[in-house]
């Protein structure tokens, strides 16, 4: 198993090798997303960039030529808040240890995979840096060998903006073109997105018994507070230093500072309308650029006033609430539940009726026919298919400031594209391959039933540029 | 933008420009009239006239309270309610850098329950996990808006202190003295918990002392670096300069008496001490701190701390000249704490407004509010409650109950649109079974 996978790693390097070969799909309806749907048309592809497009395009004497009879091309999918390619839990490190901030000692980093670190002492305070590793880069963690990749690509997803997503400030998100096989380096689009901030402990442990600061939301909320009072200290303490030296104490190094300081945005966690209101209210408060994510009842009028007014850009999770499983039947959930149930779907159309600028992420959801799935939720719900694929392509690529480069197709963007026989999102869809920098994947049939954990639909790469 | 938000506010509370008169009421409340038939007239969400002869105000709204009771807002000097994400951020023992500002949740069924028992005000505590814990506020029940229109404005903000068991326990799951050493959490003795509460004060008196210096540079026209801002000591800075109150959990007279010397020496005051069981052993020495005693009628022994204690506390702590009120310190309690005030009657023999004080204008007193609520006086908020009958009768019933003037709990309306409720519910309930797959076919492995 493993010789194979090498095999096919290698195997693709070459099929990256042949870059400047061009490719050509004719005669296929193209949805541009940027302007109108060319009914039949054609895109070039060159060095992993569209060369061409538009319905009557001089189609280069080297390039290979596929029929695009029958055939829909899309720009590829862009996840927008994602861990597709990221280390599992247990490879993190570096979550329980101190964060390197005053007089804390810093063990293990979170580059030490696996590292079952012996537990560090409890936090004692914001001083302790605890659950922060601000300075990592998703970049530079990648796993090429997560099979999400493959799986995501398997549903149309050639893009995902991942994020480490453990701790306070769990670290930096990186934009990444979903390649197999590549070195991790030439997946990567942006290496940093900005600052991921949750305020829940690393791992879940926590609690007000031993755990250490902070237990409490409260104390995840000061602890944030703080560090940005930190962050303005030292950059001032710092600056003072650099300007005259002589006769001053050396401020000291807090990489916790660092990461967070070279973030040029933040990610908050707001589910409720009571969180929307209260994260915006401390984004405002820490003067700090925002994005907030999950937006559960988004579809609240509160929600969609408060978001209006801060002229707030969100990210929608497509994990939609849903009835526990195996739930006695009898049982009865509380009307408010079954509220956000019936309404969570909603959010989307909501949110675009009302010109809140959002995108869709995965959160957690892999295997390629649940994506579909959820994505059709939203659509069930009110969304027009045509918002359903902006917030799956423009959308995200104009809220992390690369709609120059990605998110429609247009003449001298990434050649990241997605080509289906039946509109895209449907359950009967099939897709014909998917474009990355563009080189070529085709995706294996789906395995019978979608397996948990996104092993069940793996893409083969087929040798990429036909010679 | 900022307009835009004001305005979006505006639209969400209800039209008080309407004047509201209740008439022939029997009114309760502290002041020179004591009870009393008459009318209250309510202005722009202001108490405008209070009296047997008062003009009614043409076009107002008027609502005949013949047979029934009015009296001035419950106020609940200590309560958990209305907080997201856990009241105790146990891990250390001084979280002075929390505040329960940050995590108010306004859509905590309890605080419409409390508006049902009569309780407008309510003062939010962190829990008593550390000797020095997080920052509080008092909320107005205003059920419906959003976290910051909760927030009665112009109180002032408190920080939470707890003296015995739960500060020198907390954090420690096998005991102070047995715990790990990595996990343990100092303190785990009394002592401890005094040590840890002088120790928070010198770090904080050297903290003023480094901004003092930094604001007397700066008032000079000179330009130093400030000294770095640290969120656990401010509120404590504030504590020295008088401008947050300490609300202090204890039950022990000793401890009592401990936390007035911390004071003295620190130069500081204790605002309330809540619970206080043991309050009536040392009123004398409360009284002439110029603390308040927050109490429980007749909830005690849970645990050995709280064993030593009288029915009698609120009354003995009111007679020798503390400013006494009872609490709930429970979502559930909350909602009677008029029959709390009432149990004052029977064991201590207060009269009926001394009883009703003890849930009005007393703890507005002990939260700096009384020149805005706490009594139906005129110029103060219009926080008023209708009972069907005497409001110190465990058979009435809150009627009606306005904040600011605004009515925000009317048991009519309530009841008769349960219905409609239940008719959603059943049709979403509907809605779900319809799109359940068919019990056949699935079947346990």
């Amino acid at each position: 198993m493993r010789n194979l996978l090498s095999a096919l790693l290698v195997f693709c390097g070459c099929a990256a090798a042949a870059d400047n070969v061009a490719i050509a799909i004719r005669n296929a309806k193209i949805v541009t997303v940027s302007g109108s749907v060319i009914n039949k048309g054609t895109v070039v592809v060159r060095n992993g960039l569209i060369q061409d497009v538009g319905e009557s395009v001089t189609i280069p004497g080297d390039a290979v030529v596929i029929d695009g009879e029958g055939l829909t091309v899309y720009p590829g999918l862009v996840d927008a808040l994602s861990t597709w390619g990221m280390p599992g839990p247990a490879a993190t490190g570096g979550t329980a240890a101190r964060g390197g901030g005053r007089g804390a000692a810093a063990p293990g980093t979170t580059q030490t995979p696996a590292a079952a670190a012996p537990a560090a002492p409890p936090a004692r305070g914001p001083e302790d840096r605890p659950s922060t590793t601000s300075w990592i880069k998703a970049a530079d963690e990648i796993q090429t060998s997560d099979k999400r990749i493959e799986s995501a690509r398997s549903a149309g997803f050639t893009t995902a903006a991942v994020w480490p997503t453990r701790g306070f400030f769990a670290g930096q998100g990186s934009l990444i073109d979903l390649l197999t096989g590549e070195k991790a380096g030439e997946m990567v689009l942006v290496p940093s997105l900005g600052q991921y901030i949750s305020l829940t402990r690393a791992g879940g442990g926590g609690g007000g018994m031993g755990g250490g600061f902070p237990s409490a939301l409260m104390g995840a909320i000061a602890y944030v507070r703080q560090i940005y009072l930190d962050a303005d200290h030292y950059q001032m303490v710092k600056a003072a230093y650099e300007k005259n030296p002589r006769g001053m104490q050396r401020p000291e190094y807090d990489r916790a500072l660092e990461g967070v300081i070279e973030s040029k945005r933040i990610l908050l966690p707001a589910n409720r309308w009571v969180e929307i209101d209260r994260m915006i209210h401390f984004a405002a408060e820490l003067k700090q650029p925002a994005i907030y994510y999950g937006l559960r009842e988004g579809f609240e009028d509160r929600s969609v006033k408060y978001l209006k007014d801060a002229n707030a850009t969100v990210l929608v999770s497509l994990k939609w609430p849903e009835k526990a499983r195996d739930q006695d039947p009898e049982a009865e959930d509380p009307y408010r539940q079954m509220v956000l149930r019936e309404k969570a779907p909603t959010t989307p159309a909501v949110l675009k009726k009302n010109g809140i600028k959002f995108a869709l992420y995965s959160d957690g959801i892999d295997a390629p026919r649940d994506l579909q799935r959820a994505i059709k939720k939203a659509i069930d719900n009110g969304l027009s298919r045509e918002d359903a694929l902006r917030a799956l392509t423009l959308s995200p690529a104009e809220i992390y400031g690369v709609q120059d480069r990605l998110g429609s197709i247009e003449k001298g963007k990434i050649a990241n594209l997605v080509v289906t026989k039946g509109e895209i999102f449907d359950d009967r869809t099939k897709i014909e391959f998917v474009l990355v920098d563009g080189n070529k994947y085709i995706p294996a049939p789906e395995a019978a039933p979608a397996g948990r954990g996104g092993g069940g639909a793996a893409t083969t790469p087929n040798s990429g540029v036909k010679k | 933008m900022k307009h835009a938000f004001l305005a979006g506010l505006i639209a969400l509370v209800p039209l008080s420009a309407e004047v509201t008169v209740i008439q022939n009421a029997t009114i309760m409340s502290e002041g020179a009239k004591g009870t009393f038939k008459g009318t209250i007239v309510v202005e722009n969400g202001k108490i405008t006239a209070v009296g047997d002869n008062v003009m009614v105000p043409a076009g107002a709204t008027v609502i005949d309270a013949a047979g029934q009771y009015v009296i001035p807002g419950i106020i609940d000097c200590h309560s958990h309610i209305a907080v997201d994400g856990g009241v105790n951020e146990g891990s250390v023992s001084v979280s002075s850098m929390v505040n329960i500002r940050d995590v108010i949740n306004p859509e905590d069924i309890a605080i419409y329950r409390a508006l049902a028992g009569g309780v407008t005000s309510a003062n939010i505590l962190h829990g008593s996990a550390n000797a020095i814990g997080g920052q509080t506020l008092v909320l107005k029940m205003r059920w419906g808006q959003d976290a910051e229109g909760m927030i009665f404005q112009g109180a002032t903000p408190g920080i939470k202190f707890a003296l015995g068991e739960n500060p020198k326990r907390a954090g420690n799951p096998q005991g102070g003295r047995g715990a790990a050493a990595t996990n343990a959490r100092y303190p785990a003795t009394r002592m401890g918990v005094e040590d840890v509460i002088r120790e928070a004060f010198n770090e904080a008196k050297q903290y003023k002392a480094e901004w003092d210096a930094y604001d007397a540079q700066v008032a000079k026209g000179e330009h130093p670096l400030p000294p770095r801002k640290d969120l656990k000591l401010e509120p404590l800075k504030e504590v020295l300069e008088g401008k947050r109150f300490v609300h202090a959990h204890c039950y022990r007279s000793d401890e009592i008496l401990m936390l007035i010397r911390v004071a003295d020496d620190y130069g500081f005051k204790i605002k309330t001490f809540q619970h206080v069981l043991e309050g009536y052993m040392v009123a004398k020495e409360i009284a002439a701190h110029g603390a308040g005693g927050s109490t429980f009628s007749d909830w005690w022994a849970y645990k050995m701390e709280a064993i030593d204690a009288i029915p009698y506390n609120a009354a003995v702590m009111t007679k020798k000249g503390v400013v006494s009120s009872l609490n709930s310190d429970d979502a559930e309690l909350m909602r009677r704490l008029n029959t709390e005030a009432a149990k004052a009657m029977k064991y201590g023999g207060l009269t009926r407004e001394e009883a009703l004080a003890l849930v009005t204008i007393n703890p507005a007193k002990q939260l700096g509010v009384d020149n805005k609520v706490g009594s139906i006086e005129v110029g103060k908020d219009a926080d008023i409650v209708i009972y069907d009958k005497d409001p110190l009768s465990n058979y009435a019933k809150v009627q009606k109950v306005w904040i600011d003037g605004n009515k925000y709990f009317d048991r009519d309306s309530d009841v008769s649109g349960r219905p409609l409720k239940e008719l959603e519910k059943k049709k979403l309930t509907d809605k779900e079974k319809a799109a359940m797959p068919a019990p056949n076919g699935r079947r346990p492995q």
